[in-house]
């Protein structure tokens, strides 16, 4: 046998995980250690180029290392336990799955040969995590664990991005064998992501959109997961073309909210300009977006004028809800730049006046009116005085679920990419606060602030004992209604106002909490605090959670009602007590 | 019809069903299988018959057949999210290609004394099925041909004693001189 021992090459499965992720550019890994990764921490312990955050609890990691990637294009790495540290990773998987998020969770296993023996803290991890990742891995022989963690982070970051898991077990972290840096034959040779547009196809897209006479351009999640390049080209293809243009809740952010064809947010809570264009537009360029649920409404009802152009790295995605005229298979970014380019060469600005001129009256509804208190706070009133306050201030935003999260959407305007996260697909209460943490680590300057509802906040709280520890001067602004604002918003619409368990009876002090986490608490009960309040909040350089009190019974509009079209939304200030009722009659179905 | 309050679409679309038969090639690797079936249970995707096996096992390559009913759009869905797994190289329809056969085996115990066993082995022969396995008051037939045949075989053993069948499953291969 030759002697190994002097190859640098040789070291122990743990070694090798710590030398992957300093591969890889790693520089923050969110966890938490228990029995089956103790060889991998002290590996940790012994270096210092990969910075590891403790969390509370491992769901706290997993969104953590969600709003790190979102906000920096880069994945996002978690490392935990077997067993139960395995299982509550599972909502943060399922959770950066829906939403496209790359990922890269190392969990501890048990010792292989205790593998299906029930051990202790044992589960089959691969099974569990199986359909809630884009591939995983679990590495029985320590020679094959640097190809599989070079291919995990290829798996998560190429094509589209999404959570990968792998799975260790503890005699494969103390097991001696052969590492070797990233290398191209790590990869599956069946796993060949599309980038590149078919060029005819964008030929096709570019005749529809130079022809046409009502159209809109409808962007998603897909254009920021491309990367500030994609932006950047849909800004210009807005310019090229003078479309309208409009995006979902994963997509905003992409075009500017101060741009002039800005129409807002589309979709359930969105605007009425922008669904009332898309209702009526003749071509729809959909980049990066899946037609989801939330924004087609009924789907046979859904924009029934159009061509339909879709933009997408997933083929899956295709044909999926609705059918299109032209579908185009690649990267948002690639596929923008490529059709910018043949648009430039071989089309001329539409004439689309009369269009514009539709839509300023469907804009003059104001749709995201309300009305002003000078008693009580309105949320959306919250949220506007936060936009303010932070405007000049190199700012993140992240949210819970539910109605702050609708109504920030509204009202907060972003400017740029990366800027915004929040639980689009799966609707994670409990996401906020740890994805703020992760962006503040990967932003330790800028203001990040978690937009947040009383009863989502309480889910992931412990995690404010993280922001404490690393010193993270995170933002928790929570619009606090004593409620569970949709649920209770539902029920009203669609059960008979029969408020089953929405109501948050004996609520936390907030202000008395943050004292004792060792944050600073603030409170705002009337409007006229809002800015006193904002302003110490931004100042302060420490943790935060603001207790926002605002108007209890506030419901989240406009809204398109059950079973119903884009065209028929209701607006707030038609959204009397019959109205209402009427248009939720029967509870019939969609949305 | 008077619905429960809900946020989503109830009404089902009453598209027609069409049955096609996939050929997947995948990478034989652990788990893949259970990749491939929770695939279908999770988006609630039938499968009336598959079968998987190792075909080419000096590159690690296993062939799966999956014979599976739905709407056309169901189907087209079924093809792209086969086709998106890291360890799946190809997804064929070969019900679409229409050049394709399709084959599948079953062993057919039948018990029965006088007539009806002289019966079921004359019919046996008239399908081509061999005998496989006999007892003096029993067969086992080993037939292959397409689904519809095994079944028309195992109607007809029915009433002459059948005990049990054991089917394989459908394997598809196009015809030609290509592979997939």
């Amino acid at each position: 046998m030759t002697d190994k021992s002097n190859d640098p090459n040789q070291m122990t499965g743990a070694a090798m995980i710590v030398r992957a992720l300093i591969d890889h550019g790693v520089q923050h890994v969110f966890g938490y250690p228990g029995g089956a990764v103790l060889p991998i921490y002290d590996e940790i312990f012994q270096q210092s180029e990969v910075e590891h955050i403790l969390v509370r609890h491992e769901q706290g990691a997993g969104h953590a290392a969600e709003g790190y990637a979102r906000s920096t294009g880069k994945p996002g790495v978690v490392l935990v336990t077997s067993g139960p540290g395995a299982t509550n990773m599972v909502t943060p998987l399922t959770d950066a799955l829906m939403d496209s998020i790359p990922l890269v969770c190392i969990t501890g296993q048990v010792p292989t040969h205790l593998i299906g023996n029930d051990a202790f803290q044992e589960c089959d991890t691969v099974g569990i995590t199986r359909p809630c990742t884009k591939h995983n891995w679990l590495v029985r022989d320590v020679n094959d664990l640097a190809k599989v963690l070079h291919e995990a982070f290829y798996v998560a970051t190429t094509g589209r991005p999404g959570p990968v898991v792998v799975d260790v077990p503890k005699d494969v972290q103390f097991a001696v064998g052969t590492y070797h840096p990233p290398r191209k034959s790590d990869v599956h040779v069946s796993y060949t992501p599309r980038v590149k547009g078919d060029a005819a196809q964008i030929r096709k897209a570019v005749a529809l959109l130079a022809a046409a006479k009502r159209p809109v351009i409808y962007s998603g999640g897909g254009v920021i997961n491309s990367g500030p390049e994609a932006s950047k080209l849909l800004r210009e293809l807005v310019d090229v073309t003078g479309f309208p243009i409009t995006s979902t809740l994963m997509g905003l952010g992409a075009y500017p909210a101060t741009g002039k064809n800005w129409l807002g947010m589309l979709g359930m809570h969105g605007t009425y300009e922008a669904n009332m264009t898309m209702h009526g537009c003749d071509v729809m360029l959909c980049v990066g977006a899946r037609f989801d649920d939330r924004i087609t409404g009924r789907t046979d009802a859904f924009s029934p004028g159009s061509k339909k152009i879709h933009i997408d790295i997933d083929p899956s995605s295709i044909n999926k809800n609705i059918r299109v005229d032209v579908p185009i298979i690649g990267d948002a970014g690639n596929v923008l730049g490529d059709l910018l380019q043949v648009f430039r060469a071989e089309a001329k600005k539409p004439d689309i006046k009369s269009w514009w001129q539709e839509i300023a009256t469907w804009r003059a509804r104001n749709s995201l009116a309300y009305k002003k208190s000078n008693d009580v706070i309105l949320p959306q009133y919250a949220i506007q005085k936060l936009f303010e306050a932070t405007r000049g201030h190199d700012t993140y935003i992240t949210t819970e679920v539910g109605q702050h999260q609708m109504w920030a959407a509204q009202f907060f305007g972003f400017e740029e990419p990366h800027r915004w996260m929040t639980s689009g697909g799966l609707g994670t209460m409990g996401y906020g606060l740890p994805a703020a943490l992760g962006v503040q680590v990967a932003h330790p300057n800028s203001l990040v602030i978690d937009i947040a509802g009383d009863a989502s906040v309480q889910m992931t709280m412990q995690e404010m004992s993280t922001a404490v520890q690393f010193e993270l001067p995170i933002k928790i602004f929570i619009l606090n209604n004593q409620y569970m604002g949709m649920v209770r918003q539902w029920q009203q619409l669609l059960h008979g106002n029969r408020l089953s368990h929405s109501y948050s009876e004996a609520l936390p002090d907030f202000v008395k909490l943050a004292d004792a986490f060792g944050c600073v608490g603030i409170q705002a009960i009337k409007p006229g605090d809002l800015d006193g309040a904002l302003k110490e909040m931004i100042k302060v350089k420490r943790p935060v959670l603001f207790d926002c009190r605002v108007a209890a019974l506030e419901n989240c509009f406009p809204m398109i009602p059950s079973g119903k079209a884009h065209n028929e939304m209701l607006l707030p200030a038609e959204a009397t007590d019959e109205a209402t009722a009427a248009a939720f009659a029967g509870g019939k179905a969609l949305v | 019809m008077n619905q429960p309050a809900s946020a989503y679409f109830l009404e089902e679309r009453h598209d027609p069903n069409e049955t096609h038969t996939l050929s997947v090639l995948v990478q034989n690797e652990p788990g893949v299988l259970a990749r491939v079936i929770g695939l279908f249970s999770g988006r609630g995707y039938n499968i009336d018959s598959l079968t998987v096996s190792e075909t080419e096992s000096h590159k690690h390559l296993s062939r799966i057949t999956i014979v599976t009913t739905g709407t056309p759009t169901v189907i087209e869905q079924i093809k792209h999210q086969l086709d998106r797994m890291i360890p799946v190289y190809r997804v064929v329809d070969m019900t679409i290609t229409g050049r394709s056969i399709e084959r599948e085996l079953a062993m057919v115990k039948v018990r029965g004394r006088g007539d009806s066993r002289v019966e079921a082995l004359r019919l046996a022969d008239a399908f081509r099925a061999r005998v496989i396995d006999a007892t003096t008051e029993s067969f086992v037939f080993e037939i292959t041909g397409n689904s519809s045949k095994i079944s028309q075989f195992i109607d007809l053993m029915r009433p002459l004693g059948l005990v049990e069948v054991s089917r394989t499953g459908v394997a598809a291969i196009g015809r030609g001189p290509e592979g997939m």
